[in-house]
């Protein structure tokens, strides 16, 4: 059929699609939620709408008015689609929003589900010094702990009926002349470290010693050292106060040196006791008119170790000859360095093993 | 050693310096300073008085006395005073009323028992003279009454105590501390042994040296007609005091005197308790001595004695014998000096466990010039302050002695030190030592006599230096500790001070850094910290009760303990074979403190002797390097002391909360100890049902890598979580880290990560109970081929759906290839395989099917 009555086809009527889009974006407005939207969409945008009924109706009209009713209906359209994408993003904004505040959680709860672990600092020191030597070219030796009295005593210049081994509370095997000991230093690693490696030789031997002490506050039959030894040709006493400034100041800060004090050790000679500068008040206690330092008792220096040339005679028994090298040696307290550098005051903490004392220091130091 | 300040001066001619500036240039020169002991600084207002007369006061519970006492102003004082033991006419001291004593001690006038009381008599605690406070201390007669007590008695004055190394013997002597301080502040010393002595003339009491190895110089002297009630003067008592020994009588105290001053030990003997020659000589077997201290001594063969004929009297350079002591009666004295062999002091002085002030004098070493003229002195006193009179002539044993000389290059001790010292340098502060220095080059061994010093080593060792500009040294004999050319270079070093050494870094040849195993330890602790365990220190001691707590069979290899001659505790005297009970026993403390969920590690060493090892480590020569059969005689006798690593935990290992509940610590996690341990290591852990004490027969793992076992764990065994007060189920784990060591892999060598999709596949099979996981899901493995990627167990049932004695276990299998995706049979054939060879070897069969 070819006839037609423009005046029939109301829908494509510009008043009545304007009245359309009108009743659309009410409804899009209106929509006070998602699941409403998108109830709306499908009425006013949906197959079934209004406007895509409309929208079936321009093949009725006649050629020359269909392109204008459909420029009026594709507006309607995108002023439509607009407004219900714009709703759309508001909405979902809305919702998130929303949901977010909802799923909000208190941060604060407390989480220790998983139990805490701590490396002991004795431990962790003994490898912070090791790395110091390391750095330096040293390598870290070890020996027995259990150990014969040879390398504990005589090749270390201690004979039978020295003084010093009196003053060393020794532990023996049993039977007391089996020639076996707990080792009471870390010193007789020297002599092995020598016969193994031969020189040159750069080692650096912490460990644990023994020695017959009651267990108290600044005592304990179970302690550690770390010893220190390098022979080389040329060696000199001036190698090892370098050697110790450089480790006093990896250790405590810049400008920490150390200070000889003449000594006596069998196994080296010349030997000295050797002081830490002060790392807290650096020296300043010490002086007239200044506070008093709890870590040096304002002493300005703090007692670290003990140090020294190596013995020729303990070279000798190491096969080494004196003629051509010299060495020194040097060798300090773990606990003690503990002490002092992490104010620990009761050697008792450490070797009780309760966890309160060892979880703060983590696993390094 | 304690120096009181004023007697130091009478020999060193110190400049105006505190005690703290004088300990400071000591302590540099290596006599440290132990600590500064001030007296009398505090005292005022003390004078000398003379009691003129006395009232008893009656009707008080004790006696009481109100004294005049006239002390040298215009009226006499009136003082009460409670002690009975002076007279009228005694001469005595007294603080005035606003006078002060030691200690801060104020007096002043007050009223008391009912009369006025201007001050106070004093005692001789009153003035920090000594602990005498049995009564008022009465002074000499004719002391001028008003003089001031503090100048007269000596009461100020500081006393520095020095700490003295064992080498330097002489420092255990005002005179040798005396030396120190006068090089030290380069003022001259006046040396108190150099003193004239009368030429030797005839014999005294008779005496000769038995064995020339434990004396080579014994010197009597004999005094008669002795008075043994003369008190030792008050000077002589104050200093003794201040340097540490009590007041005894004067012929003990002038003994002690001279050996404070000099550091040459005196023996006092009773001439009439003498019977026949006095000869030095070892002990023999079987004979005894009762000592000064009361002890009956049986004597050991190496003991140095002093005999007469009567048998031992003396435990020589060591303590008197009670028999020839010298008594409040003794008129007639034999005075003993000798030289004894430094190491025969020491061993006999360890031997008996007695240390005397003679005996550590001697094993350190002493002049040996000193018995003459310390002798001397000592006759001297007892006749100056006891009435004395010293019999004619000096018995004199000796044996024949060549010093030491040492020849270095004058630029030894700067070679040593790193820093040049010029000739002159070198060789002042080597006479300053006493050295007597020579030019060229003529060193000397000793020859004769004993062994001086206890500090060094015998051996015919070669420790000659040489160079250019030689020099010969002879030691003064105060010194036998200067044996060797560093001696000598640090006898210059800490002269010139060690202060004004340089501080050079040296250059270390370029080191491997940490070994491999040093490496996986700290790589272990660091896991295991972040694990949550806790580690511990515990002491490597254990006792036969820990053996048994922890039901080690007869036989276990652990029973096998190293034990120790002179432990501890009696109740543990062996060395650890298992790091368990330390951790066990620090678990408990740690649940006693209040924490009940603790998971604690520990890594070290234990010891585990060899059944057939030589009970004796061998002590090798010094002399030169052992042989390597020498240091493999001392090895083999050494037990093996493997590194070890346990760790042991109870309570809650993941805690409750407001998350829901946590999880008790299992038998799991300990395996888990072992599964972090092999990781780090970079091996694969075989896991085996085992039963091992001191573990739970029925959760008991066996821990392997390859063929090696390598440790236990699981939930320890109710008797020994009992034994041990435990709480209930507690878990452990010991392996060793040793038995590790050669299966270290080595790097880690890089996968191949596909790009293709995974594809994955679930499998239940059903398998009889007592079938262990371990090996349907190497079955699994072995059968899926190369295809598979991984295999994870997700669940384990057991109910009635799988039939009674049985459990299904489901698996999830995920298959990738290298180069393409999986088709589904692919994957479904790999399944099949897998479930094939686990239905062959443990009889697993498909649930459902």
């Amino acid at each position: 059929m070819t006839d037609y009555d423009p005046v029939e086809v109301t829908p494509l009527h510009a008043d009545e699609l304007s009245r359309m889009e009108a009743d659309a974006l009410a409804a899009i407005k209106a929509a006070d939620s998602l699941d409403a939207l998108k109830q709306v969409r499908l009425a006013h945008a949906g197959d079934r709408s209004p406007i895509a009924l409309a929208n079936r109706e321009i093949g009725a009209l006649p050629p020359a008015a269909r392109a204008e009713a459909g420029k009026r209906i594709g507006g309607a359209r995108k002023a439509i689609n607009e407004a219900l994408a714009a709703r759309q993003a508001e909405l979902e904004a809305e919702r998130d929003a929303r949901v977010l505040v909802e799923e909000a959680v208190d941060v604060t709860l407390p989480w220790d589900r998983r139990p805490q672990g701590a490396r002991h600092p004795l431990t962790t020191l003994q490898e912070r010094i090791a790395d110091c030597f390391v750095a330096m070219g040293y390598e870290v030796a070890e020996g027995p702990e259990l150990e014969g009295e040879w390398f504990n005593f005589d090749a270390l210049n201690i004979a039978t009926d020295h003084p010093a081994r009196s003053d060393h509370d020794t532990f023996f095997v049993e039977s007391t002349d089996s020639g076996k000991v707990l080792r009471t230093q870390t010193s007789p690693v020297q002599i092995r470290a020598l016969l193994a490696r031969g020189v040159p030789c750069y080692v650096i031997s912490p460990g644990k010693v023994f020695r017959t002490d009651e267990l108290d506050a600044t005592h304990t039959p179970v302690f550690h050292q770390v010893e220190g030894l390098a022979v080389d040709e040329g060696l000199t006493m001036a190698h090892l106060k370098g050697t110790l400034d450089r480790f006093a100041e990896v250790m405590f800060g810049e400008g920490i040196t150390t200070r000889f004090r003449p000594n006596y050790f069998p196994f080296t000679e010349p030997s000295a006791e050797m002081d830490l500068k002060c790392f807290v008040c650096r020296g300043a206690s010490a002086l007239p008119g200044n506070p008093p330092c709890r870590t040096c008792k304002s002493e300005g220096w703090i007692e670290w170790g003990g140090c020294g040339m190596v013995n020729p005679r303990v070279l000798i028994a190491c096969g080494v000859d004196p003629k051509r090298y010299s060495g020194f040696a040097f060798g300090m307290g773990i606990e003690r360095t503990l002490m002092f550098r992490h104010n620990a005051e009761d050697m008792r903490d450490m070797v009780e093993g309760d966890i309160r004392f060892t979880l703060p220091f983590g696993s390094e130091i | 050693m304690k120096v009181p300040l004023s007697w130091l001066r009478e020999y060193v001619d110190l400049p105006a310096v505190t005690a703290h500036e004088l300990a400071d240039k000591l302590t540099q020169a290596g006599l440290k300073l132990e600590g500064i002991t001030s007296h009398g600084d505090d005292v005022k207002n003390v004078v000398v008085g003379k009691v003129l007369s006395i009232e008893e006061l009656t009707g008080f519970k004790k006696p009481i006395r109100h004294c005049i006492v006239e002390v040298g102003e215009a009226e006499p004082r009136q003082i009460v005073c409670g002690a009975t033991n002076f007279a009228e006419g005694d001469i005595v001291a007294v603080v005035l009323p606003g006078g002060v004593l030691p200690g801060g001690f104020e007096v002043g006038a007050r009223k008391t028992y009912g009369r006025l009381s201007e001050g106070m008599i004093c005692s001789e605690r009153e003035l920090g003279l000594g602990d005498d406070h049995n009564g008022i201390m009465v002074l000499p007669a004719d002391t001028p009454i008003g003089t001031d007590v503090v100048e007269l008695l000596g009461l100020r004055d500081e006393v520095i105590e020095l700490e003295i190394t064992p080498d330097l013997g002489y420092s255990l002597s005002i005179r040798g501390v005396a030396r120190e301080a006068a090089t030290a502040f380069g003022v001259p010393f006046n040396d108190p042994a150099l003193r004239e002595v009368p030429a030797t003339g005839e014999p005294s009491y008779p005496a000769s040296i038995g064995d020339d190895t434990v004396c080579d110089r014994f010197v009597l002297r004999e005094v008669a007609g002795f008075n043994p009630a003369a008190p030792s003067p008050q000077w002589m008592r104050t200093r003794l005091i201040r340097a540490g020994m009590r007041p005894v009588s004067l012929a003990v105290d002038i003994t002690n005197y001279l050996m404070l001053e000099l550091g040459q030990p005196l023996h006092a003997f009773d001439r009439t308790k003498l019977s026949g020659e006095i000869v030095v000589r070892r002990a023999r077997a079987g004979e005894t001595l009762e000592t000064l201290d009361h002890v009956v001594r049986t004597l050991d063969p190496g003991d140095i004695l002093i005999t007469d004929d009567s048998g031992p009297i003396s435990l020589a350079g060591t303590m008197g014998g009670l028999n020839t002591e010298i008594s409040d009666e003794s008129a007639d004295i034999v005075i003993e000096a000798a030289h004894f062999s430094a190491s025969a002091t020491a061993r006999t002085s360890r031997k008996h466990g007695l240390v005397s002030e003679a005996s550590k004098r001697f094993e350190r070493g002493v002049d040996r010039e000193l018995p003459l003229v310390a002798s001397w002195r000592a006759v001297q006193l007892l006749a100056e302050l006891g009435g004395a009179q010293i019999r004619p002539g000096v018995t004199h044993a000796e044996v024949d002695v060549e010093p030491q000389r040492i020849a270095i290059p004058t630029g030894h001790p700067g070679a040593v030190a790193g820093v040049p010292y010029d000739r002159e340098t070198v060789i002042t502060r080597l006479q300053q030592v006493g050295c007597v220095v020579e030019e060229g080059d003529r060193p000397a061994a000793r020859r004769g006599g004993v062994d001086p010093t206890g500090v060094v080593s015998g051996g015919d060792i070669d420790l000659s230096v040489s160079g250019d500009d030689m020099i010969t040294v002879t030691p003064p004999s105060w010194r036998p500790d200067l044996t060797d050319p560093n001696d000598l270079a640090e006898e210059v070093i800490r002269l010139e001070g060690y202060a004004n050494l340089p501080s050079i870094l040296p250059k270390a040849p370029a080191g491997a850094g940490l070994t491999e195993l040093q490496r996986l330890r700290r790589r272990i602790g660091r896991s295991l910290a972040a694990s949550g365990y806790v580690e511990v220190l515990s002491y490597p001691f254990m006792g036969e009760r820990d053996l048994d707590n922890l039901l080690l069979p007869a036989g276990d290899g652990r029973r096998v303990a190293t034990r120790l001659a002179n432990p501890l505790s009696e109740d543990e005297p062996l060395m650890r074979t298992t790091l368990l009970p330390g951790l066990l026993k620090t678990l408990v403390r740690n649940v006693g403190r209040g924490f009940n969920d603790v998971a604690l590690f520990e890594t070290g060493l234990v010891y585990r002797p060899v059944a057939d090892a030589p009970a004796q480590a061998p002590v090798l020569r010094v002399d030169r390097r052992p042989s390597d059969e020498e240091l493999a005689s001392v090895a083999s006798a050494l037990p093996p002391q493997p590194h070890r690593i346990a760790a042991v935990l109870t309570g809650e290992f993941e805690r409750s909360g407001w998350w829901g509940k946590g999880r008790q610590a299992t038998w799991a996690d300990a395996v888990e100890v072992a599964r972090t341990v092999a990781r780090e290591a970079g091996v694969t852990l075989g896991v085996v049902a085992d039963q091992h004490e001191p573990w739970h027969p029925g959760r008991c793992a066996a821990l392997y890598v390859g063929d090696t076992l390598v440790g236990h764990a699981g939930e320890l065994h109710p008797r020994v979580v009992e034994a041990y007060g435990l709480p209930a189920r507690t878990c452990a784990v010991e392996l060793e880290l040793t038995r590790f060591e050669p299966h270290l892999a080595g790097p880690a060598q890089a996968p191949k990560v596909s790009a293709y999709p995974v594809a994955t596949q679930d499998v239940a099979l059903i398998v009889p109970d007592f079938t262990p996981v371990a090996d349907v899901e190497a079955a699994l493995r072995d059968g899926a081929g190369e295809l598979l990627e991984s295999i994870r167990l997700f669940d384990v049932y057991s109910g009635e759906q799988v039939g009674a004695g049985n459990k299904s276990l489901a698996y999830t299998l995920r298959f990738r290839a290298p180069d393409r995706t999986l088709t589904v049979e692919e994957t479904t054939a790999a399944r099949d395989a897998a479930v094939a060879v686990a239905a062959d070897r443990v009889g697993a069969r498909l649930r459902g099917a």
